[in-house]
């Protein structure tokens, strides 16, 4: 999923391209274990008519990409957070996980790929601990 | 002077105006309010309709509920002003965290469309005062998501408090627990359900006329009576 969302990549590689600093916010939200997911459970019996054999489960999810012009501070972040909690995942039904990349400088896509994932690890910690 | 009851539009609304019609049957002056202003024009209650407002983008009622109108409604809710949502308006109340639980999709994923029987389970709301306890209604219901949850400990408490207003009789169209077509806030001034009351107000186009009773009832409750504790 993570690398899926370099995907997105063309836009902001072009601002670093010209030195403006933007960093990619990356929201995923799922419904909460607990909650039925009928699409996931429609597309879980696709996927046996089409033979793939031994799924177990599968969950359906969004996923929100924001790029930011500028720092992402620790007031900024906490804003993301609230943002994330309140308006891009309904806390009754579901959960988010937030990554950062916070890094600036020329990217590539290809490159970009990599420092998103690599990068995220960090940023994710970070956003685990705020989320507690 | 007759009760002055405002409809709420917001971007894809769709039962605005059938809602300003069955306000207008029933006795009261509909109020046309916009989803953009800060002004609830001095209404005496509010209807938040049905439709597809924004699109259902984000979550169903997600945008619509952070629109300044709601500034206004959630406000006004708090001092004890009849709220009714419907359908949409119902997902806009969840998401304004003015009602508890969620409304998501079918259990079926099908789009149900059909007359469906209620039982009044709560006749001391703002909105079900004028009928009698345990009351079997028919109104048109038609949604896609429209499954009704909460967790345990608030389902438990809805039932506790009496504030399970209405409940699906025969048949569950959407996997709601507990069979919940709607729900109260605590002081029973805030109504919403997924049926839609609104278009049973006419024997020509209704399966009954059913609807008019929650006009009424809010306008009793506004003449002073009826309102839960």
């Amino acid at each position: 999923m993570r690398a899926e969302a370099a995907g997105y990549d063309g836009q902001t590689a072009q601002y670093r391209d010209i030195g403006v600093s933007v960093a990619r916010v990356v929201v995923d939200v799922m419904l909460k274990p607990e909650i039925l997911d009928p699409q996931g459970r429609a597309v879980q019996g696709a996927l046996g008519r089409i033979g793939l054999t031994g799924v177990v489960d599968v969950r359906q999810g969004k996923q929100f990409v924001i790029d930011i012009d500028g720092e992402v501070d620790d007031d900024v972040l906490a804003q993301l957070h609230e943002i994330a909690a309140n308006l891009l995942c309904n806390p009754v039904i579901e959960n988010y996980e937030m990554s950062v990349d916070v890094t600036g400088g020329p990217a590539p896509v290809g490159e970009h790929q990599g420092t998103f994932v690599g990068a995220s690890s960090d940023a994710v910690a970070h956003a685990n601990e705020g989320q507690q | 002077m007759s009760a002055r009851i405002g409809v709420v539009t917001f971007p894809g609304t769709l039962d605005d105006q059938d809602a300003a019609r069955a306000v207008r049957l029933a006795g009261a002056q509909p109020v046309a309010l916009w989803h953009g202003d800060h002004d609830l024009q001095s209404v005496d209650a509010v209807i938040l309709p049905g439709g597809f407002s924004y699109g259902d983008y984000l979550r169903c009622g997600a945008i619509s509920a952070r629109s300044p109108i709601m500034t206004e409604v959630i406000t006004a809710a708090g001092h004890g002003v009849p709220v009714l949502g419907i359908c949409n308006g119902f997902q806009i109340l969840c998401e304004a965290h003015l009602l508890p639980g969620a409304l998501t999709r079918n259990e079926s994923l099908h789009f149900v469309c059909r007359d469906q029987t209620l039982r009044i389970e709560n006749n001391r709301t703002a909105w079900t005062n004028a009928f009698e306890s345990d009351q079997l209604i028919t109104v048109p219901l038609k949604n896609g998501e429209g499954n009704y949850v909460a967790d345990e400990a608030t389902l438990d408490q809805l039932e506790d408090e009496g504030r399970v207003v209405f409940r699906y009789v025969d048949v569950n169209p959407n996997g709601s627990r507990r069979d919940i077509a709607g729900i109260c806030n605590a002081s029973g001034n805030v109504v919403g359900l997924m049926p839609h009351p609104e278009h049973a107000v006419e024997e020509l186009t209704g399966p009954s006329t059913d609807g008019l009773q929650l006009i009424a009832s809010a306008i009793a409750a506004l003449a002073g009576g009826g309102v839960l504790a």
